[in-house]
Order: structure tokens, then C-alpha cells, then sequence
């Protein structure tokens, strides 16, 4: 007998860690049923299953919450750093001045600095998003800097030899050959700016008007209701997840057939 | 049998030259000392004839890359002078529109395809689109690469690539071709390949050429003269006339007349290595 489907290389990526997944709910149903293991320490899959059922309205509104601050800080830590790292490529001083600042920025750890944030600014889905953009712009700036640096000195040359102008010198060289760097640094950029938005949304508390999924998760352990806590872990892990995915759907969509790193492997 | 090694200027006997014709390049007691103080070249005359093919060969360090540069106006001599068709360029650096520059690497734009690669001097220069497309096809067609278009440099092999890399100078129809090793890195057979399509071409279109090579049997192949470059300092030491007719192919690399031509050049070679050793 043939399986010609396990052939396909697609289908044993999907289907593997799939299987892997399957098994480990199941035996951690079995395990939490076998020694009666009570919820409110450590709930089975169907108890999160049946949380999320009850819950779900919060749940969701708490997750279009965070999931509004990751993709407003994603977004103006996208546009930001990569204005800055284009003024850090016009000029060797304007680098030399601001480098500091950015790894400054880039060290001191975000729950540190998330307080004052919160406090400085009154609106607290703004500070939030400031938060993350924070956390989010680093690898933008220095991937992006590091790719429009990177110019092949043989194509340089020739683009000079043929008098090319800097309009077009960016546009057909400079841009095109940093964008596998820049797109790097969208997809760690993209998973920064979920953790900003989750870090500063736990430092600003329950007492503001946040409602996060951060939120849900300390709420839920102030009650002890441990199933709903997981409900919003696994919401924010499925996030993360996703963003990393759409990053590389859009990685092969620009790259797909000129670069190393998205081309399929000879065979 | 006549006396192939000159030292001055030689007459293409096979190209019956127009006498007349304007000189494509004229190397007036050119040298070049760099800014670090070591002599590039000590002066040189050489005076190129338009449709000659002429190969530059030698140790390394006797300044023929130095001395293609300068042909191609991309570097300044430090005294002389070189005149481009009796004409000179205002600025150095960018060579001419009548001038083309082929690298030892292909130097390609990985993100683009290779129709666009080859169309780049013309978009650089502004030509318009129709026009653009017109020469893209007819260069893409000069090297056999019309079924490639649409591909991207990483998808072909290196011979390939180096062929986009001709059409693409060939693309802005120049009257003089430069070419700096353009296939040192490609295996034996690809490069006589090359070395036959780029005989035809530069036939075809009455190209005149200057090409830097480390190999006596492409330079053989190819050129209507050859001068042999000797180091320390960096200086024309003969000159070698190859008095055979066009279109050229793989018969004459195989006949004796070939042969015994590469056994003269590799000694005149071996000469110029030992009059290269450091003073």
C-alpha cells in the first residue's frame, strides 16, 4: 500500500507538529483527569475549552484591546525607525550623535521605564502603544541602517559609471538591496511590539481604564480562575504566532525568486 | 616569415585599416603614480585603432587593470594625456556614452530580472520605454539569452550571468568595449564559449575592444594585437600581432598555426615575468 500524500513535503509540515500538538492535549487531558488534578491549580484542555466558551466576549474584547496597541506601536515603530535609519545613512555624525541614544533606549528594560510612561501620559491606550513602540523599534533602526549600508561596491560603481542620480541610486539599489534586512527586523520587530503591548499593559495595572489581555490574565488570578487565565495566555501565544506567520507570508511575497532566504531548495 | 613583436604602434594588416580612420584611443606619455607613492605605470604610448581587438596581458602587478582604468576615464593619470576619438572627457569617472565597462564579476541586481538588469544604463540614462525594450531584446538576443528574461540572476549559472553582464553593455550600443577578466572565473569550456560569441559580436558591430585576460589562449583567440605588460615598474613590454582573419572559431583553435601563436606568446610571457622582478 501507498501513501503518496506523506511524500509531499507540504504534508508532513503541517501534519507533524500537528500530530505532536494533538498528543500532548491529549495526554495532558488524560494526566489531569487520571490524578484528579482540581482546576484551580492546573486546569485540563477542557476546562480552558469551557472558559473560553463562557468567556469569550471579554476574552476577545480584551484581545482586540492588546491587539490594537501591538499593531499601532508595530506600525509607528516601523515608520519611525526606518525615518531614522535613513537620517543615520545620510550621515556619518547624525549616526555617531543618536547610536547612544537608541541603544539606550534599546537596554534599559521596558518594565522599568513603563511606569513613568504611564504616568506622564494621561490617555493610557497611548501610553501603552508608546511602550511597545519603545520595545518595538530597535531592530527596525538597526537592521534597516545595517541593510542600506550593505550595498554591493561592484554594483555602486556601476551605478556612479553611469551617472546615476541619488534619487535613483536609492531607489534601484539602496532600498532593493536592504530589504531582506529590513524585513528581518519587521519580524522581530512584530513579536516586540506584542510583548511591549503585554509588559506595559501589567504595569499599567487593573486600575486604569486598560482591558487587555493582560488584564484578563491578572484579573483571572485574583479570582483564581485558573482555566480563564490560560484562555488568555493561549490568545496571546495564537497573536504572536500570527504576526510571525503574516511576517513571513509578506518575507516571500517581496522576496520569493531573487533571495537565498526565500528560495524553495533545489532538488 | 615576418617579425610578429613590434614595440611601437602596429598596423592590423587583417582589418586593412583605413589609414584615416579617427583613433578610438590615443595614449599620449600617460603614467600613473598613486597617491600612496608606488608607481602605477611609467609612461605609455599606445594609440588603439577603431575594430582592433586588443588584449592586455602580463604578471600581475604590471598595471594592466591600471591601465584599462584609465582607458575607461574612470581614474586620472598622474601626467599625459588620452585622447578619446581626438576628444577628451570633461570630468573622470563616468565614462562616455560610446563607452562600455564589463567587470570581472557580473555585478547583476539580485531582486531584478534580467531583462531588467540589462535595460538598467538605459533607464539610468533615461531612454524612453519603447525604445529601451527594442535594445533590451536585440541585446538579450546578441547573447543567446532571450528564453531568460524573465528569470533572476541567482537561477542561471555563472557563463549566464556574465552574458547578462554583456548584454547589458552592449545595450547602449558603445563604440568601445572594455572588459576587466570578464570570465577568469568561469571553467574552460563556458569561457571558449564566450570567447566565440564575443568574437562574432565585436565583429558584427565593428566593435573596438580592450580586454584584460591572465590566459594566453583566449588572448590568442581573440585579439588583433596583444600587448604584453611587464611589473616593477608597470610598463609595455612588446607587442604581439595576431594576422589572422575574422570571423574566428574553433578551427583555429585547433590548427597548428594557433598553437605555434601560444608558444611564441608564452615565451615573450616568460620574458616580461623575468624582466619583472623588483630592481
Amino acid at each position: 500500500m501507498k501513501f503518496p500524500l506523506i511524500n509531499q513535503p507540504w504534508f508532513a509540515r503541517v501534519m507533524a507538529p500537528l500530530a505532536v500538538g494533538v498528543l500532548i492535549v491529549l495526554v495532558w487531558q488524560g494526566a489531569c483527569r487520571y490524578w484528579e488534578v482540581p482546576r484551580y491549580l492546573f486546569p485540563a484542555p477542557s476546562d480552558i475549552a469551557e472558559s473560553f466558551a463562557e468567556n469569550w466576549p471579554d476574552l476577545l474584547h480584551a484581545l482586540w484591546s492588546t491587539l490594537y496597541v501591538t499593531m499601532m506601536a508595530f506600525v509607528a515603530a516601523v515608520v519611525i525607525g526606518t525615518l531614522i535609519a535613513f537620517l543615520f545613512v545620510q550621515s556619518k555624525l547624525i549616526e555617531i550623535s543618536l547610536l547612544p541614544y537608541a541603544v539606550l533606549l534599546q537596554v534599559t528594560p521596558i518594565a522599568a521605564v513603563a511606569p513613568l510612561i504611564i504616568i506622564l501620559v494621561k490617555n493610557t491606550t497611548t501610553a501603552l502603544t508608546l511602550c511597545a513602540t519603545v520595545i518595538a523599534i530597535f531592530p527596525i533602526i538597526s537592521n534597516t541602517t545595517i541593510g542600506l549600508r550593505t550595498v554591493d561596491p561592484g554594483l555602486a560603481s556601476y551605478f556612479r559609471m553611469n551617472k546615476a542620480g541619488r534619487t535613483a541610486t536609492l531607489w534601484r539599489l539602496r532600498i532593493p538591496g536592504a530589504l531582506p534586512f529590513f524585513l528581518a527586523g519587521l519580524r522581530i520587530s512584530s513579536g516586540l511590539a506584542l510583548v511591549g503591548a503585554v509588559v506595559a499593559e501589567f504595569v499599567a495595572g487593573t486600575g486604569g481604564t486598560s482591558a487587555g489581555l493582560a488584564y484578563e490574565i491578572m484579573q483571572s488570578s485574583f479570582q483564581l480562575d485558573i482555566p480563564r487565565m490560560f484562555a488568555a495566555l493561549l490568545m496571546i501565544t495564537t497573536t504572536g504566532v500570527a504576526l510571525f506567520g503574516l511576517m513571513v507570508l509578506l518575507e516571500r511575497a517581496l522576496l520569493g525568486g531573487w533571495h537565498e532566504s526565500s528560495m524553495a531548495p533545489e532538488r | 616569415m615576418l617579425d610578429r613583436t613590434q614595440t611601437g604602434p602596429a598596423p592590423i594588416s587583417s582589418l586593412a585599416p583605413q589609414s584615416q580612420a579617427v583613433p578610438v584611443v590615443e595614449i599620449l606619455s600617460v603614467d600613473k603614480v598613486f597617491a600612496n607613492g608606488m608607481r602605477g605605470l611609467e609612461p605609455i604610448q599606445l594609440v588603439i585603432q577603431p575594430g582592433s581587438f586588443v588584449s592586455l596581458i602580463g604578471p600581475s602587478g604590471c598595471g594592466k587593470s591600471t591601465l584599462l582604468k584609465l582607458i575607461a576615464n574612470l581614474i586620472e593619470p598622474t601626467d599625459g594625456r588620452i585622447l578619446w576619438w581626438r576628444g577628451g572627457f570633461d570630468k573622470v569617472g563616468t565614462p562616455g556614452r560610446r563607452l562600455a565597462f564589463v567587470f570581472q564579476d557580473p555585478t547583476l541586481m539580485p531582486w531584478s530580472r534580467v531583462e531588467t538588469n540589462v535595460r538598467l544604463p538605459l533607464d539610468l540614462a533615461g531612454v524612453n520605454r519603447a525604445e529601451a525594450t527594442r535594445r533590451v531584446a536585440a541585446a538579450l538576443e546578441n547573447v543567446g539569452l532571450t528564453p531568460a528574461a524573465r528569470r533572476y540572476p541567482r537561477q542561471l549559472s555563472g557563463g549566464m550571468r556574465m552574458r547578462v553582464s554583456i548584454a547589458r553593455a552592449l545595450v547602449t550600443e558603445p563604440d568601445l568595449l572594455l572588459m576587466d577578466e570578464p570570465f577568469g572565473a568561469l571553467d574552460e569550456f563556458t569561457r571558449n564559449k564566450l570567447d566565440e560569441d564575443l568574437v562574432r559580436l565585436s565583429h558584427e558591430r565593428s566593435l573596438t575592444n580592450v580586454f584584460v585576460t591572465h590566459s594566453i589562449y583566449e588572448a590568442v583567440f581573440l585579439s588583433t594585437r596583444i600587448v604584453i605588460m611587464a611589473a616593477n615598474p608597470g610598463r609595455i613590454f612588446k607587442e604581439f600581432v595576431v594576422d589572422e582573419p575574422f570571423p574566428r572559431d574553433e578551427a583555429f583553435r585547433a590548427s597548428d598555426r594557433f598553437a605555434a601563436l601560444c608558444r611564441e606568446l608564452s615565451t615573450i610571457l616568460s620574458d616580461a615575468s623575468l624582466a619583472s622582478r623588483p630592481a
